[in-house]
């Protein structure tokens, strides 16, 4: 077996060395009756070509995004990644590493980090940000579990404009942790200002946190500035969430609207769609919370020469040192995307970000009106960044998706795939990015008005 | 002043009806270089035994308890700065806050300091 | 050739041998006597930060000219001041991180026997199909129908991993290891609500019982579910007392969370004896699979009465560590905790694969993550477990912890071996991991955090330490099935000298170690007692001089 260096002779000596007969004498710990005899009926080891074959062969089987015209978001978005990201976050240095635990020998990790941390609280305006999360949705869990920590109540209200799989997250963990959670409807005018105003009724002394949006689910923008000094007025906590981190390359930064917690998804920069996984959370707040946050922190020292140098600090609020009191039990987090977002970002810039944001809100704006000239359609978005939504009058936006994929058309998202209950059957989610070409436009436009007619 | 120590290494200094809480020296030398210290508000209404304060270092983070019930009338905010001040005299400038006494009968019970230099000495 | 021309060249000829007025030894001390211009030292090249290096006008991407349009749809949210991000061109990129790159040490480069993390070799096909178009290109949202290929990767992982686990069903979508404790814990409490509200029983379950030798992340997560921790101790040997697991057990107990083999490096060997203990008490067993690599294709955790288990396919399965994640922590599931998973899972009928979403119709008790987990990790454990199959997953298990026993044996009569007394003559070998205490360090000066520097200079890197905690002065090795004989030769020969140097108080070599790395030892302290967590602007000099 390629991987496994020892030949038969080695595996005598060693096993002389140590003084036992066979491999089975180290084994003997091991109850007899539950000692594998016959093997599992699975296949044995294949060659590297026999591997590369079968998953072709299942890669095969899909559509990728590349060989459509794509137009789906809904919290992953499809962007280009210069090919200098991927080559360098598969040098072996920092592929093949561990946790920086050991900071005289991992300054290429710990300084990207801070190279990270720096990049995500500039993108958020805030004033710290942690080394990231597994993802946007258990970001935003665990945010919410920071802020009951921090103001010591367990109530939450949850705007409907939040993304519904990170509503679905918020639940879950409230529900094992007995916290609980007040949701407003899902619309696509969540967080406009009738639901601004539910929301601050409902605020109350119980209320330890608001979670809303931005851009929301359905794609609308919302400046929550008012609702920022409500929810302080309280003494609770606002936190933000931004699933398109290239958003911010063209809009208001929650930091300057006042948020407490801003928590999001940075897949769009670096990291690619992936199915789903792996992504990279990324976490902000300020520094008075700075001791009720969870996941790694690196921070800038010096070593014994005075040099400036890197380690991962703070982590006494972490379960190796905390253990039952830790901030939360990560360990592990998304290491090798956070570099990806990292070199993307500093390939990028701010020239090259705010260009690339405006790229995609553009093409959205251009294709937006060109929708909204389609009989039976509406566009229901008015302030909007890359995303919008749209109304199918008369025909089920899932349908339509399923015929507009048979012929290489991936249309959007239809609400419904989300949020099964509820009037959305005819409502879908369109998202343009700057991959989008006049080309897509025309397929999808075409294929619409065929489909609607 | 009389001198009081817990089990968990926490001290209450008695002055009259004003105590006086921190952690003992022996504590600061086991727990290595102070990072931080987070104190409770002044005003705060605590009962014998109630979680007052958090003391982390590098490698640990502790709850302080206090050993007196009472009103928290004080609170040294030199270690908001400097946390180090609790390694440099952790029974004199390292103190962490002081508790106007609702019922002096709290610190019976409590080991003096003999009393506390032969329990750590075991 | 005539001797003018051979006089000729050997005037003008590059001197061929080093200069003979410096020994070797000089030579290295002289480093330091002759500091360079730049301060870098030949191939370690000081790098500064990006925002040193870059600028906030400057961009390394070319992107297309947005189209036009008549007004921007952005509702006045616009953002009209600097963000503040600073840019590289592409070759500067290129340079900036590869020459951080190069201040890492990496797997590639040597042994990292780093005790309880797996360290093993990441195969390159792994990364080469994680990238195909069809697995890394397609959206979590897509129409179902169009990514039959990537649902069948889930499959077919599940799949293996149920049969090489002998559990009944895995949850996919948990994102790391922490994160996988988390579902199975999610999972027993979505058990035990059930018996409550039908009625079978009536107290509530509040407390977990979990060794001291645990990882953090269990009482951590056990927490997270609301539950409460009590701590069983570890016994002499390095392992719990099934005594000690029966007179904790009572109707308040929700579960048992253990690893096995434990952190000591030992199989729990009364394992079955504590499962149906736990099973009589009414609670679940919980085994925190971060060690299966010593087991696998050995022992199945379902026939040692596991209910749930975590899998971190970045320790067991070879995914990159990437610098701290991302990781992959499946489930699996007993029979009596398989339909409460969460949400989505793979449900095939004939020839059609779909993910579940929603828990509609099912016990599922919610949802982990957006999406359904780590794609990208589950092709990339799959390659490595089709490249073994199971011949050869068995071999590497066996490899693994032939590796760590012979380390032990090699290397007890210098350092000290926790537990000697029982693995005296290797009645109770190792599994996967050889655990040392600092008792060879007494009375020399040296702590287990001088030693392991000392290893960095030698080109290791060092392994735990600390961890176990039940262990004083800690060094827990895991070598894994990837180091050759000749790799392990050359460690314990290292081993042995620095433990030999110890013992004759050669302090030197240690207390200020390493001296050869990137950097000194860094002071820890001061970073977090003044927190610098993001590059600020320099003040200019008139106000920094206030």
């Amino acid at each position: 077996m390629r991987y496994l260096p020892h030949s038969p002779q080695d595996r005598e000596t060693m096993l002389a060395a140590i003084g036992v007969n066979s491999i089975d004498d180290l084994f003997a710990e091991i109850p007899q009756s539950v000692r594998i005899k016959d093997g599992f009926g699975l296949p044995n080891h294949a060659t590297e070509l026999e591997v590369d074959r079968y998953f072709r062969k299942q890669s095969d089987k899909n559509l990728a995004a590349s060989g459509a015209a794509f137009f789906i978001g809904g919290g992953a978005y499809r962007h280009h990644v210069p090919a200098t990201v991927d080559h360098l976050i598969q040098r072996s240095e920092f592929l093949t590493a561990y946790t920086p635990y050991q900071p005289e020998i991992s300054q290429g990790t710990l300084q990207t980090l801070f190279e990270f941390q720096t990049q995500v609280a500039q993108l958020y305006d805030m004033e710290i940000a942690n080394a990231s999360m597994y993802d946007g949705s258990t970001g935003t869990g665990e945010a919410v579990l920071m802020a009951h920590r921090a103001t010591k109540r367990k109530k939450a209200i949850v705007s409907g404009g939040v993304h519904p799989q990170y509503i679905e997250v918020i639940e879950n963990l409230s529900d094992f942790g007995s916290k609980q959670v007040v949701k407003l409807p899902a619309t696509p005018q969540a967080l406009g200002k009738a639901e601004i105003e539910k929301i601050i009724a409902q605020l109350d002394t119980e209320t330890s946190c608001v979670v809303v949006q931005t851009p929301n689910f359905f794609g609308e923008l919302s400046d929550f500035t008012a609702l920022a000094d409500a929810v302080h007025a309280v003494k609770a906590l606002l936190i933000v969430v931004v699933t398109e981190i290239v958003s911010l390359g063209a809009v208001k930064a929650p930091g300057t609207m006042g948020a407490d917690i801003v928590v999001g998804e940075g897949q769009s920069i670096g990291v690619g769609l992936n199915f789903g996984g792996p992504y990279v959370g990324l976490f902000a707040t300020t520094k008075k919370l700075l001791r009720q946050m969870p996941g790694r922190v690196c921070g800038q020292t010096v070593d014994a020469d005075g040099k400036r140098g890197f380690v991962l600090t703070m982590s006494t609020r972490e379960q190796h040192i905390r253990r039952e009191k830790a901030t939360s039990n990560i360990c592990t987090n998304a290491g090798l995307c956070t570099l990806a977002f990292t070199i993307h970002m500093a390939l990028l810039g701010e020239v090259g970000l705010r260009k690339m944001a405006m790229s995609s809100h553009n093409g959205a704006v251009a294709l937006a009106e060109r929708l909204a000239k389609i009989n039976n359609i509406d566009v229901l978005t008015t302030s909007f960044f890359n995303e919008f939504t749209i109304r199918l009058n008369g025909h089920n936006a899932n349908d339509i998706v399923n015929a507009l994929a048979a012929q290489n058309i991936l249309a959007g998202l239809p609400v419904s795939r989300l949020l099964p209950h509820g009037d959305n059957d005819n409502l879908l989610i369109i998202a343009v990015t700057e991959t989008n070409t006049d080309e897509d436009f025309d397929l999808l436009e075409t294929a619409l008005k065929g489909a609607m007619a | 002043m009389s001198k009081h120590y817990t089990e968990d290494h926490e001290y209450a200094f008695i002055d009259g009806d004003i105590a006086t809480i921190g952690v003992s020296n022996h504590a600061q030398d086991q727990l290595g270089d102070v990072v931080f210290v987070e104190l409770p508000e002044v005003g705060k209404i605590c009962e014998k035994g109630d979680e007052i304060a958090v003391v982390e270092s590098v490698k640990a983070a502790s709850e302080v308890y206090t050993a007196v019930a009472g009103e928290v009338v004080e609170v040294n905010s030199v270690l908001e700065d400097a946390p180090q001040t609790v390694n440099e005299g952790a029974e004199t400038v390292g103190w962490f806050i002081k508790i106007k006494i609702t019922n002096p009968s709290d610190v019976e019970g409590l080991m003096d300091e003999a009393a506390y230099t032969a329990f750590i000495a075991e | 050739m005539n001797e003018k021309t051979t006089n000729k060249m050997n005037n003008v000829g590059r001197p061929s041998a080093p200069n003979q007025a410096e020994s070797a030894s000089e030579q290295i001390e002289s480093a330091s006597k002759h500091p360079t211009f730049t301060g870098n030292k030949a191939l370690q090249i000081n790098e500064p930060l990006l925002y040193e290096v870059g600028s906030i006008g400057q961009t390394g991407v070319d992107i297309a000219t947005p189209r036009d349009i008549k007004t921007n749809r952005l509702g006045g949210l616009d953002r009209t001041t600097e963000i503040g991000l600073y840019g590289l061109s592409e070759p500067e990129t290129m340079r900036h991180y590869v020459r951080l790159s190069q201040k890492n040490f990496a797997i590639d480069m040597a042994m990292y026997p780093l005790g309880s993390c797996t360290m093993k070799h990441n195969p390159r096909i792994n990364e080469k199909i994680a990238r195909l178009p069809g697995l890394a290109d397609v959206h979590p949202l897509q129409p179902q129908q169009t990514v039959t290929g990537a649902i069948e990767v889930i499959e077919t992982l599940a799949e293996w991993l149920m049969k090489l686990t002998g559990m009944a069903a895995v949850a996919m979508s948990p994102k790391a290891g922490a994160h996988g404790e988390l579902c199975g814990m999610m999972a027993i409490e979505a058990a035990l609500r059930a018996r409550y509200e039908q009625g079978s029983e009536t107290k509530k379950r509040t407390k977990v019982l979990i060794p001291e030798s645990a990882h953090g992340t269990n009482p951590a997560t056990a927490v997270f579910v609301g539950y409460q921790v009590v701590t069983i101790k570890t016994r002499d040997d390095g392992t719990v007392d099934p005594k000690d697991i029966k007179a904790a057990l009572n109707d308040e107990i929700a579960a048992i969370m253990l690893t096995n083999p434990n952190t000591c490096g030992l199989f729990e060997r009364d394992i079955m004896e504590i499962a149906d203990a736990v099973h009589d008490a009414g609670a679940f067993f919980y085994c925190d699979g971060a060690n299966f690599n010593a087991i696998m294709g050995r022992a199945k955790p379902g026939d040692l009465g596991v209910d749930a288990m975590h899998i971190n396919l970045h320790k067991t399965f070879s995914t990159p560590h990437g610098g701290g994640g991302p990781g992959a922590g499946p489930v699996v599931l007993s029979e009596a905790l398989a339909k409460f998973a969460p949400v989505p899972f793979v449900k095939r009928q004939g020839d059609r694969v779909t993910l579940v979403e929603h828990t509609e119709n099912t016990a599922s008790f919610g949802r982990m993550t957006a999406f359904h987990g780590q794609m990208g990790m589950n092709t990339r454990a799959l390659a490595y477990i089709l490249s073994h199959g199971q011949d050869g997953i068995k071999q590497a298990a066996e490899d693994a912890v032939l590796n760590a026993n012979y380390i032990k044996a090699k290397l007890k009569d210098v350092m000290t071996p926790a537990f000697e007394e029982q693995s005296a003559g290797f009645k109770r070998p190792a599994m996967h991991e050889a655990l040392f205490t600092d008792d060879f360090l007494k009375d020399t000066g040296i702590t287990t955090l001088d030693f392991a520097k000392a290893m960095i200079d030698e080109g290791f890197h060092p392994m735990t330490m600390y961890f176990p905690l039940v262990v004083h002065g800690a060094m827990l090795i895991e070598p894994t099935e990837s180091e050759s004989k000749a790799s392990l030769d050359l460690f314990i020969a290292t081993m042995r000298d620095l433990a030999l140097s110890a013992k004759n108080k050669q302090t030197n070599r240690f207390l200020g170690a390493p001296f050869h790395a990137p950097m000194k030892r860094l002071d820890e302290t001061l970073a977090a007692r003044k927190p610098i967590l993001k590059w600020q602007k320099p003040q200019p000099q008139a106000e920094a001089a206030e």
